[in-house]
C-alpha cells in the first residue's frame, strides 16, 4: 500500500510546524525521513498514524484519499506507528500485551495468538518468551512485540519513530533485517530518524525536513554532504573566534557514567572552567539531558568521579550542588520548574533563605524588578499556569540566584522569538562575563554556534566532540549529531 | 499587601458560588425529607431552634466547635501541602489516649493547672506522632497517606479497645462507658451555669490564629503551598518536600491530639471508645466544603455543630433519625466540589 | 468456650459463613480497582445497601427483591464516584469520602422506622446429599444462598479477569488507559462499566449482612467498618480474585479466633485480632514499594530472587488506580 501526503500543514497556535509537506512513499519500499529537531518529523508522523489531526491537507492510500482522526481508526486502515514510548502494557505479559486490542480474535482463543505470535516471531527471529511480563524485556524487545503485533492487526504502512536509540547492536540487526523482509513482502516502511548511518544502509529513498518543510528528497545511493546541507542548511559565516578566556576549573567529570533516558550517558570525561559559555548540541535523547541532570546532582552517576569547584561531589544530593553554586533550569517549565497557582511574588517569598516570617514587601518588590527586568507579561499575582510558554521561561530565567557559580539550562530559547532570544542570551552572557560557567543545550545548532565558546556533541549517550565554536561550522557539528563524525 | 495575595474572584462570583452550593443541598435535603415523610419546614425549624434556641444549647455548639475546629485547622496543614491525612481520626484518638495517661500519672498530685497543661502537651505530642508515623510510611515505605492514615486509625481504636478493658479498666468488669471518671479538679473549667470551656475556646481561637499566621506568613507555610503544587519544581527551588511533609503532618496530628485532649478533659472526662465522635472525618468535609482555606473553616464547622446539635431533637420531635445532620453535609460538600472544580476549570480555560 | 469443646467442622464453618459478605465486598472492590477506579464509599455504600435490602424485604417479602435492591445501590454508589471523578474532574478520593460519610448517614436515616423489626431472612440451605459429606459437608454445604454464590464469585471473577479478552481489556485500562485508548478502547465507559459491577458486588455484600449474617436493621448494624476492611483486604490480596479471597477468610478466622481465644489466651487482646488486617495491608504495600525500587536501582544476584518472592508476595496495584484518564 502506498500512502501519498499532500500539502500537510499542522498549526500549534502560531506555531507552524508542518508547512505545506507534500511526499510519497512507494508501496514495498523502505523511506526514511531526515530532520534535525524541531524539523516537523515527529509531528507528521503523529499525524499520519492518527495520534494527532492535522490543520490542512490530505493523505492518500494507494491514491484514495482518507480522513482519520484515532490511532485506533489509523490501525484499521492499515497505518501502525512504532512509537518511541512504547504504549504497551507493563504488568501484562507478552502475550496478552500481543492479544489486547484484537477485534474479534482468533476462533481458536488464546491457544491461536499464542501460535501466532510464535510464527511471526520466529519469521523473524526475535526470541521473546510469551509468559515473560512486558516490565522484563528490554527497549528493543519492546519493540520487537509492538511490530509483531501491529504486523498481526494487518498493517501495510509501518511508521517507526527513532526506532534505534537506545536498543543493542545485535537487536539493531535483526530489525533492519526484519525491515527489509517486510520492503520484500510489499510492505511500506517509514523510518524516522537523525542517524545518518541507520538511513543510509536502510533506505531506499530519503525525503529531508527542514522547518517545516520538505528541504530535498534523495534516492539511493546517498551523498552525505548534501544530505548534511538539506538539514542544516547552509552554513553562515562562522563567528570571530574570541581570546582564550580560562578561569580557574568549575566542573570536572572523569568517566562518568550515569542512567536516565533511553541512552543514559556513557564514559563521559570532560573540564568545564569558569566564565565558560558550553552548548550541547545532539538530537533531543543523545544524552545532554542526562549529562545536565548529572552536573545538577539530579542523577546519580553509575561511575566516575565529579567535582565541582575543586570538591568531590560523590553521593551528594541537588540540594547540596546548589549550595554549592548550581542552578539549573528544567525544560519542562510547568511541570518541573514553576509552582502552579504560586503567583510570581510568592516564587521569590520562597528564595529567602532566613528567618520565619516572610516579608512580602520584599518579594513583591523583586517581583516588580524581575517583571520589568525579564519584560515578562504578567503581573506580580500572575500564577504561572496563565503565563504564555515564553513568559514561563522568562519566569524561569528570573529565578536563577544572584551570583551563580554554573548553570545548566535545558532549552533555555524554546518558544521565545528572536528578538527575545537575543534579549536572554545578553543577560546570560553577562553571568558568563563575571564568572558564571554556562552549560545549555538546545536544538538550534545556530544559537550554539553564535554565542557559545565551546561545543560538546552528543550521540548515542557519549560525547563525540568537544570543539571551540571558532573551530567548527555548521557542517562539521551536522556530520557529527548524525553520528558520522 | 494588595499585590500578595491571590488572584481573587469577585464577590459576585463567590455569592453565586455559595448560592448554588446551599440551594442544591437544601433542595437534596427537601426531597429526602419529603420521601421521608417529614414536613421539612419543621425540620429545618427544630435543626435551628435545637442549636442556637437557648443559651445551653449554644454552649452545646461551641463545646463541640472546639475539636471540630481544631481537627480542621491542622487538616489545612496537610491539605496544603498535598495529602489525605484521612488518619485524622487516629490522631485525635491517640492525643486523647496520651492526656489520659498525663492525666493518670498526675492523679495523686496537688497542682491540677500543672497537670491538665501537660495533658495538653501530651496530647499534642501524641497526635503529632501518630501523624508523624503515618508520615514516615509514606516517605521510606511508599505506602499512601490514605491507607497508612486507616490502618493507624484502626490500630488507635484496637488501642483504646484494649486500654478500657484491660490496664485502664474501671474497677471490677470493664465496660463500654470507658475509664474511671477523673477527680473533679482534673476537670476543665466551666463558665458558671453553661457547660463551657473558656481553655477550650481560647485554646482553638489561639491555634485558628497561630495557623492562620504560619500558613500565610511564614516561610513554612509558602513551603507548605510550594510542594503541595509541584514537589519536583520545589525541590529545584531548594525545599525538602520530604521534610516538610513530616512537619506538616506532625502539625495536623498535633492539632487533632489537642483536640482529643480536650474531648478527655473538657467533655467525656474520661477515655471512652469513641472519644473522637467522628470529628476528625467530619473536619475532612469542614475543610473540603471551606475550599481548603483556614479563613471560612471555623464558620463552617460551626454551622456543621449546630446542625449536628439541632438533629439531636429530631427522634423525639419527629420521629427522625438525627442522621440529617449527616445527609445535609455531605449534600453541602458534594456540591461545593462541583461548583469549585466547575470554577478552576472555567479559570483555566479563560487563560 | 474451653479448648476442649472445639467443635472443628463447626468453627470452620462459621469462618466461611463469616467471609461471604467481605468475600462479596472485597472481590467487588478488587474488579472495581482492576480498572483504575478507586472506591473509598464501600463503607458507606454496605450499610446503604444493607438497609435497603432489609427494607425492602420487609415491604415486598421478597427476599429477591431486597437483594436486587441492596445491589442496586452499591452499583449506583461506585458509578456515582466513576462519574463525578472521570467525566466530571474530581478526584476519586475526594468523592467517595464524602459518599461513604453521606451513605452510612442516609442509611441511618431512612433504616429508622426499620430498626430492630424482624423481618424475612436468608433460610439456611443445606445442599442435598453434599452436606452429609465427612468433613467437608458441614464446612462448606451447610450454609445459607449467599455462601455458596460467595465461592462462585470467586471463581468467576477469577476465570473472567485472568481468562476472558474482556478481563485482559480490564486489566489493560486499569494498567495503562492511554495505551488502551490508542487500541481502541473506550477506556472511560470500560471503567464505568467495571465500577458499576464491582459496586453490585458490594451491594450484594450489604444486603448478605442485614438478610443473612446479622439479620435485620440496626443502629449500629454491626456492619460497620467492614468496607474499610475491605479496602484493606483488597492491597493485602494484590488485587487478585483469589489472594482477596484468602485474605478474607483470613480475616474471618481472626474475628472467630479473637472471639475464643478469649477464654484461653486473656493477655492477648481480642481487639488484635480486628485489627489485624490493617497492619498487614501497610505491611503489604510498603514490601511493593521496597520491590519496585529494588527493581529499578537493578539490583542483581541474591537480590533479584529476593525481589521475585517479595513481588511475588505483593502483587501489583493497577499502575492507573486512582488518576483519572480522559481521552482528547
Amino acid at each position: 500500500m502506498g500512502i501519498t501526503l499532500r500539502d500537510i500543514h499542522k498549526r500549534y497556535g502560531t506555531v507552524h510546524a508542518n508547512n505545506g509537506i507534500t511526499l510519497h512513499v512507494t508501496e514495498g519500499s523502505i523511506h526514511g525521513i531526515l530532520g534535525e529537531n524541531g524539523a516537523g518529523k515527529s509531528t507528521l508522523m503523529k499525524i499520519m498514524a492518527g495520534y494527532v489531526r492535522k490543520t490542512g491537507g490530505t493523505i492518500f492510500l494507494d491514491g484514495k484519499p482518507v480522513e482519520y482522526a484515532q490511532p485506533a481508526e489509523a490501525t484499521r486502515l492499515g497505518i501502525g506507528m512504532l512509537y518511541q514510548d512504547p504504549l504497551d502494557f507493563l504488568s501484562l505479559s507478552v502475550l496478552e500485551n500481543f492479544m489486547m486490542g484484537r477485534r474479534g480474535g482468533l476462533s481458536s482463543g488464546k491457544a491461536g495468538y499464542r501460535e501466532q505470535l510464535k510464527d511471526l516471531a520466529d519469521a523473524f527471529s526475535f526470541h521473546l518468551d510469551p509468559d515473560r511480563a512486558v516490565r522484563e524485556l528490554t527497549v528493543g524487545e519492546r519493540q520487537q512485540l509492538e511490530l509483531l503485533r501491529l504486523l498481526a492487526l494487518g498493517v501495510e504502512v509501518l511508521i517507526l519513530d527513532e526506532p534505534t536509540t537506545g536498543i543493542t547492536s545485535l537487536q539493531r540487526r535483526l530489525l533492519f533485517e526484519a525491515l527489509k523482509k517486510l520492503a520484500d513482502g510489499q510492505k511500506t516502511v517509514l523510518f524516522v530518524s537523525h542517524k545518518l548511518e541507520d538511513v543510509e544502509m536502510l533506505c531506499h529513498k530519503v525525503t529531508v525536513l527542514r522547518a517545516g518543510r520538505v528541504s530535498g528528497e534523495m534516492d539511493r545511493p546517498f551523498h552525505t554532504p548534501t544530505l548534511l546541507q538539506w538539514m542544516f542548511g547552509v552554513p553562515p559565516a562562522p563567528p570571530p573566534c574570541a581570546g582564550g578566556r580560562r578561569g580557574k576549573l568549575a566542573l570536572a567529570m572523569e568517566h562518568v557514567s550515569a542512567p536516565g533516558g533511553r541512552t543514559g550517558l556513557r564514559h563521559c570525561s570532560i573540564e568545564i572552567h569558569e566564565g565558560e559559555v558550553v552548548g550541547l548540541a545532539g538530537l533531543a535523547g543523545s544524552g545532554q539531558d542526562v549529562f545536565l541532570r548529572v552536573a545538577a546532582g539530579l542523577n546519580k552517576p553509575r561511575e566516575g568521579k565529579m567535582h565541582l569547584i575543586g570538591e568531590n561531589m560523590a553521593g551528594k544530593d541537588y540540594h547540596a550542588f546548589k549550595a554549592r553554586g548550581v542552578t539549573f533550569l528544567p525544560a519542562a517549565r510547568l511541570e518541573e520548574g514553576l509552582m502552579p497557582g504560586l503567583s510570581i511574588t510568592e516564587h521569590l517569598a520562597l528564595r529567602q533563605e532566613r528567618g520565619i516570617r516572610i516579608l512580602w514587601n520584599e518579594a513583591q518588590k523583586a517581583a516588580f524588578q524581575i517583571i520589568r527586568r525579564f519584560r515578562i507579561s504578567g503581573n506580580p499575582l500572575s500564577t504561572p499556569e496563565s503565563l504564555s510558554g515564553g513568559n514561563q521561561q522568562r519566569l524561569l530565567l528570573g529565578l536563577i540566584p544572584e551570583d551563580p557559580r554554573v548553570l545548566l539550562l535545558e532549552d533555555p530559547t524554546r518558544g521565545l522569538d528572536l528578538e527575545s532570544v537575543r534579549w536572554v542570551w545578553q543577560q546570560l552572557v553577562s553571568f558568563a562575563a563575571g564568572g558564571t560557567c554556562i552549560l545549555f543545550s538546545c536544538a538550534e545548532l545556530d544559537e550554539i554556534l553564535q554565542v557559545s565558546d565551546r561545543v560538546l556533541v552528543f550521540y548515542n549517550g557519549m560525547m563525540v566532540k568537544d570543539v571551540r565554536a571558532c573551530d567548527t561550522d555548521l557542517m562539521d557539528l551536522g556530520q557529527a549529531i548524525a553520528g558520522k563524525g | 499587601m494588595q499585590w500578595v495575595r491571590g488572584k481573587k474572584s469577585s464577590l459576585l462570583q463567590a455569592l453565586l458560588g455559595t448560592g448554588a452550593i446551599l440551594g442544591t443541598a437544601f433542595a437534596v435535603t427537601t426531597l429526602i425529607l419529603f420521601v421521608a415523610g417529614a414536613p421539612p419546614l419543621s425540620a429545618f425549624y427544630y435543626l435551628l431552634s435545637g442549636s442556637l434556641g437557648t443559651w445551653l444549647k449554644v454552649a452545646q455548639v461551641l463545646t463541640g466547635w472546639i475539636p471540630l475546629t481544631l481537627c480542621a485547622c491542622g487538616l489545612v496543614y496537610s491539605f496544603r501541602i498535598g495529602l489525605w491525612n484521612i488518619g485524622v481520626e487516629g490522631q485525635v484518638v491517640a492525643g486523647a489516649v496520651a492526656a489520659t495517661f498525663v492525666l493518670r500519672l498526675g492523679a495523686e498530685s496537688g497542682s491540677p493547672v500543672v497537670v491538665l497543661f501537660l495533658a495538653f502537651l501530651g496530647g499534642l505530642l501524641g497526635g503529632s506522632l501518630w501523624a508523624v508515623i503515618a508520615g514516615f510510611l509514606k516517605i521510606k515505605g511508599g505506602v499512601n497517606e490514605i491507607f497508612g492514615g486507616l490502618g493507624m486509625n484502626f490500630v488507635a481504636q484496637g488501642i483504646t479497645l484494649w486500654l478500657i478493658f484491660g490496664p485502664w479498666k474501671r474497677p471490677g468488669v470493664g465496660s463500654m462507658s470507658g475509664t474511671e471518671l477523673f477527680a473533679p479538679q482534673f476537670w476543665l473549667p466551666t463558665v458558671a451555669g453553661l457547660r463551657l470551656s473558656p481553655v477550650g475556646l481560647a485554646l482553638t481561637v489561639a491555634v485558628l490564629l497561630g495557623s492562620a499566621w504560619v500558613l500565610g506568613r511564614t516561610r513554612l507555610g509558602l513551603a507548605l503551598k510550594g510542594i503541595g503544587s509541584n514537589p519536583k519544581a520545589a525541590y529545584l527551588q531548594g525545599l525538602k518536600p520530604n521534610r516538610s511533609i513530616l512537619i506538616a503532618m506532625g502539625l495536623a496530628g498535633g492539632c487533632a491530639g489537642l483536640a482529643g485532649t480536650f474531648q478527655v478533659t473538657g467533655v467525656y472526662h474520661r477515655l471512652i471508645p469513641a472519644i473522637s465522635s467522628n470529628y476528625g472525618y467530619l473536619a475532612l468535609l469542614v475543610v473540603m466544603l471551606a475550599n481548603y482555606r483556614i479563613s471560612a473553616a471555623p464558620a463552617i464547622a460551626f454551622f456543621f455543630v449546630c446542625l449536628n446539635v439541632g438533629a439531636i431533637q429530631l427522634p423525639m420531635m419527629l420521629q427522625l433519625d438525627s442522621s440529617l445532620s449527616g445527609i445535609i453535609q455531605g449534600a453541602l460538600v458534594l456540591a461545593a466540589l462541583l461548583v469549585y472544580g466547575w470554577r478552576k476549570r472555567k479559570l483555566t480555560m479563560e487563560t | 468456650m474451653p479448648m476442649t469443646d472445639l467443635n472443628l467442622p463447626l468453627l470452620l464453618g462459621s469462618i466461611i459463613a463469616g467471609a461471604s459478605p467481605i468475600i462479596f465486598a472485597s472481590v467487588g472492590e478488587t474488579i472495581t480497582e482492576k480498572s483504575g477506579v478507586i472506591n473509598l464509599s464501600l463503607d458507606g455504600s454496605i450499610l446503604l445497601s444493607a438497609m435497603v435490602a432489609f427494607a425492602i424485604t420487609y415491604e415486598t417479602r421478597s427476599l429477591l427483591l431486597g437483594f436486587a435492591g441492596g445491589a442496586a445501590v452499591g452499583g449506583l454508589l461506585a458509578a456515582m464516584v466513576c462519574a463525578f471523578s472521570i467525566y466530571l474532574g474530581q478526584s476519586q478520593v475526594a468523592v467517595g469520602f464524602v459518599l461513604t460519610l453521606a451513605a452510612k448517614d442516609l442509611a441511618y436515616f431512612f433504616g429508622n422506622p426499620y430498626a430492630r423489626i424482624y423481618g424475612p431472612q436468608a433460610s439456611h440451605w443445606p445442599l442435598p446429599w453434599l452436606h452429609e459429606l465427612p468433613i467437608f459437608g458441614p464446612v462448606l454445604f451447610s450454609h445459607n444462598i449467599m455462601v455458596y454464590l460467595s465461592f462462585l464469585v470467586i471463581f468467576f471473577s477469577w476465570w473472567y479477569i485472568q481468562r476472558t479478552p474482556a478481563g485482559l481489556r480490564l486489566r489493560a485500562v486499569g494498567e495503562h488507559p492511554e495505551a488502551a485508548y490508542a487500541r481502541g478502547t473506550n477506556t472511560r465507559l470500560v471503567q464505568l462499566r467495571y465500577a458499576l459491577l464491582g459496586g453490585l458486588l458490594v451491594g450484594l455484600a450489604g444486603a448478605a449482612f442485614s438478610l443473612c449474617i446479622k439479620p435485620g436493621w440496626g443502629r449500629p448494624q454491626g456492619a460497620e467498618g467492614t468496607g474499610w476492611i475491605a479496602l484493606a483486604i483488597v492491597i493485602f490480596g494484590g488485587w487478585h480474585p483469589v489472594r482477596v479471597a484468602l485474605g478474607a477468610y483470613l480475616f474471618s478466622f481472626l474475628q472467630v479466633m479473637g472471639i475464643q481465644m478469649q477464654g484461653v489466651w486473656p493477655s492477648i487482646p481480642s481487639q488484635v485480632f480486628q485489627v489485624a488486617p490493617f497492619p498487614l495491608m501497610i505491611f503489604t504495600l510498603a514490601l511493593m514499594h521496597m520491590a519496585k525500587r529494588s527493581a529499578d536501582e537493578g539490583a542483581r544476584g541474591a537480590f533479584s530472587r529476593l525481589r521475585r518472592l517479595a513481588r511475588f508476595l505483593s502483587g501489583s496495584a493497577p499502575a492507573a488506580l486512582g488518576k483519572n484518564f480522559s481521552p482528547k
